[in-house]
C-alpha cells in the first residue's frame, strides 16, 4: 500500500503550484496508467487523507485511467492490449514487451480558483 | 467575489523526484563501473537465502556488496554478513518498498568506494506490488518466484513481472514435493513479459546457480564494454 505516499506527493505538487500562482486548487487531474502499479480506489481514499490539514482539504482528485498500448513489431503498429495477463498483439498474436502507453502517473492539470 | 474556476495544464510526473535521484544514481554507478542488481519478490520466496548464496559464490571472484531493505529488524543483514561481503541494512519503517533516495542515502552513509566494486545487490522489501513503481537506478531487476508459491503468480502480479528484466524460480529442490508445473510457470511468465530470461535454481543445493552467475558476469562485462565506447 504505497498509495498514501503517492497521494502525499500529489498534494505536495499541487500545493507548490497553487502557492506559485497564488490560487486555490479545487481539483487535481491525474493520468493513471494500468501498469503504474497504483490502485485507483486506494489512491482516491489516500488523497482525501493526504489533503487533511492542508490548503487542499476538500479538493477532488479526478483520475483518468490510461489503458495499456503496446507496439507490435510484426504489424509495426501500436495496438491496445486487451489483458495485462497476455502481452501480445490483438491483431496478429505476436508476443511483445514493448509498452508505449500505460505506465503514466502524471498530474496533468489543476482546477483552480 | 472569487474568480470562476478554470483548468490549468501542469504535466508533472508524480514520481519525478524518485526518477531524478534514480537517474543520478545510475550515472554514478556507470561511472564507477559497478553493475547493480535489484531483487523483488513476495515475502518468503527465498530472496535472502538466494542473495547469501550469490554473495558467497561471487566473493572469491568479484568485489561485491549488498543493500537489504526491510520494514524492521537487521536479521537479514546479519545473515548476509556470513558471506563476508559488506552489507548494509535499510530499515524502511512502515514503508512497503525502497525508493531511490534510500539507496542514495545508504550508499553515502556507508561511504563505499563504488569504483572498488564489481556488483552491488539491492534486496527490496518483500512485496510484489509497491516496488514496481520505483526505479532504484539498477541495471537489472530480478523478480523471484519460489516453487511453493504457485504457477500463476506472474498472472496475479503482472505489473511487477512486466517491470523486471529476469525471472528466477527458486527452491527448485522442493519442486517435486509440491508437484510444481515448470511449463505452466514458463508460459505464465512469457505471457506477462514475452522474451524474459528465466532461471530455475536452488539456493540450498546450488543447482542452477552457476548458470545465473555466468549470466551476471556476462552482463557486467557488457556494461563495461559499453561504458568504454
Amino acid at each position: 500500500m504505497h498509495e498514501l505516499s503517492i497521494a502525499m506527493s500529489i498534494v505536495e505538487m499541487a500545493q507548490d503550484e497553487a502557492l506559485q500562482r497564488g490560487v486555490q486548487v479545487n481539483a487535481v487531474h491525474l493520468k493513471l496508467g494500468a501498469l503504474s502499479g497504483v490502485v485507483k480506489e486506494a489512491l482516491l481514499s489516500s488523497y482525501e487523507m493526504a489533503c487533511e490539514d492542508t490548503p487542499l482539504r476538500g479538493s477532488r482528485l479526478v483520475i483518468e485511467e490510461v489503458p495499456v498500448v503496446i507496439f507490435c513489431p510484426k504489424c509495426r503498429a501500436r495496438r491496445p492490449l486487451s489483458s495485462v495477463q497476455l502481452f501480445c498483439c490483438g491483431e496478429c498474436g505476436t508476443p511483445t514487451s514493448e509498452v508505449v502507453q500505460g505506465k503514466e502517473l502524471e498530474v496533468v492539470a489543476l482546477e483552480i480558483q | 467575489m472569487s474568480p470562476e474556476p478554470r483548468l490549468v495544464e501542469v504535466r508533472k510526473n508524480v514520481l519525478k523526484q524518485n526518477d531524478l535521484v534514480a537517474r543520478a544514481l545510475r550515472t554514478r554507478f556507470r561511472a564507477a563501473g559497478v553493475f547493480v542488481v535489484s531483487l523483488v519478490s513476495s515475502p518468503g520466496s527465498g530472496k535472502t537465502a538466494f542473495l547469501e548464496k550469490t554473495l558467497t559464490l561471487l566473493r572469491p571472484r568479484y568485489r561485491v556488496a549488498a543493500l537489504v531493505g526491510d520494514l524492521a529488524t537487521e536479521n537479514d543483514a546479519a545473515r548476509l554478513a556470513r558471506s563476508q561481503a559488506p552489507v548494509k541494512q535499510i530499515i524502511t519503517g512502515t514503508l512497503c518498498h525502497l525508493e531511490a533516495a534510500m539507496v542514495q542515502h545508504a550508499v553515502e552513509e556507508e561511504a563505499w568506494d563504488l569504483s572498488q566494486l564489481d556488483f552491488l545487490f539491492i534486496e527490496n522489501v518483500g512485496n510484489l506490488v509497491c516496488p514496481s513503481s520505483y526505479d532504484l537506478g539498477e541495471d537489472l531487476r530480478v523478480v523471484l518466484l519460489s516453487v511453493t508459491e504457485g504457477e500463476d503468480k506472474p498472472l496475479k502480479y503482472p505489473t511487477i513481472f512486466n517491470s523486471a528484466d529476469v525471472a528466477i524460480v527458486t527452491k527448485s529442490d522442493l519442486a517435486e514435493a509440491v508437484e510444481f508445473d515448470w511449463e505452466a510457470t514458463r508460459r505464465n511468465i512469457q505471457a506477462v513479459r514475452p522474451g524474459m530470461r528465466v532461471f530455475q535454481l536452488s539456493a540450498k543445493t546450488g543447482e542452477g546457480v552457476e548458470e545465473y552467475l555466468g549470466f551476471l558476469a556476462e552482463r557486467l562485462a557488457e556494461s563495461r564494454t559499453l561504458a568504454v565506447v
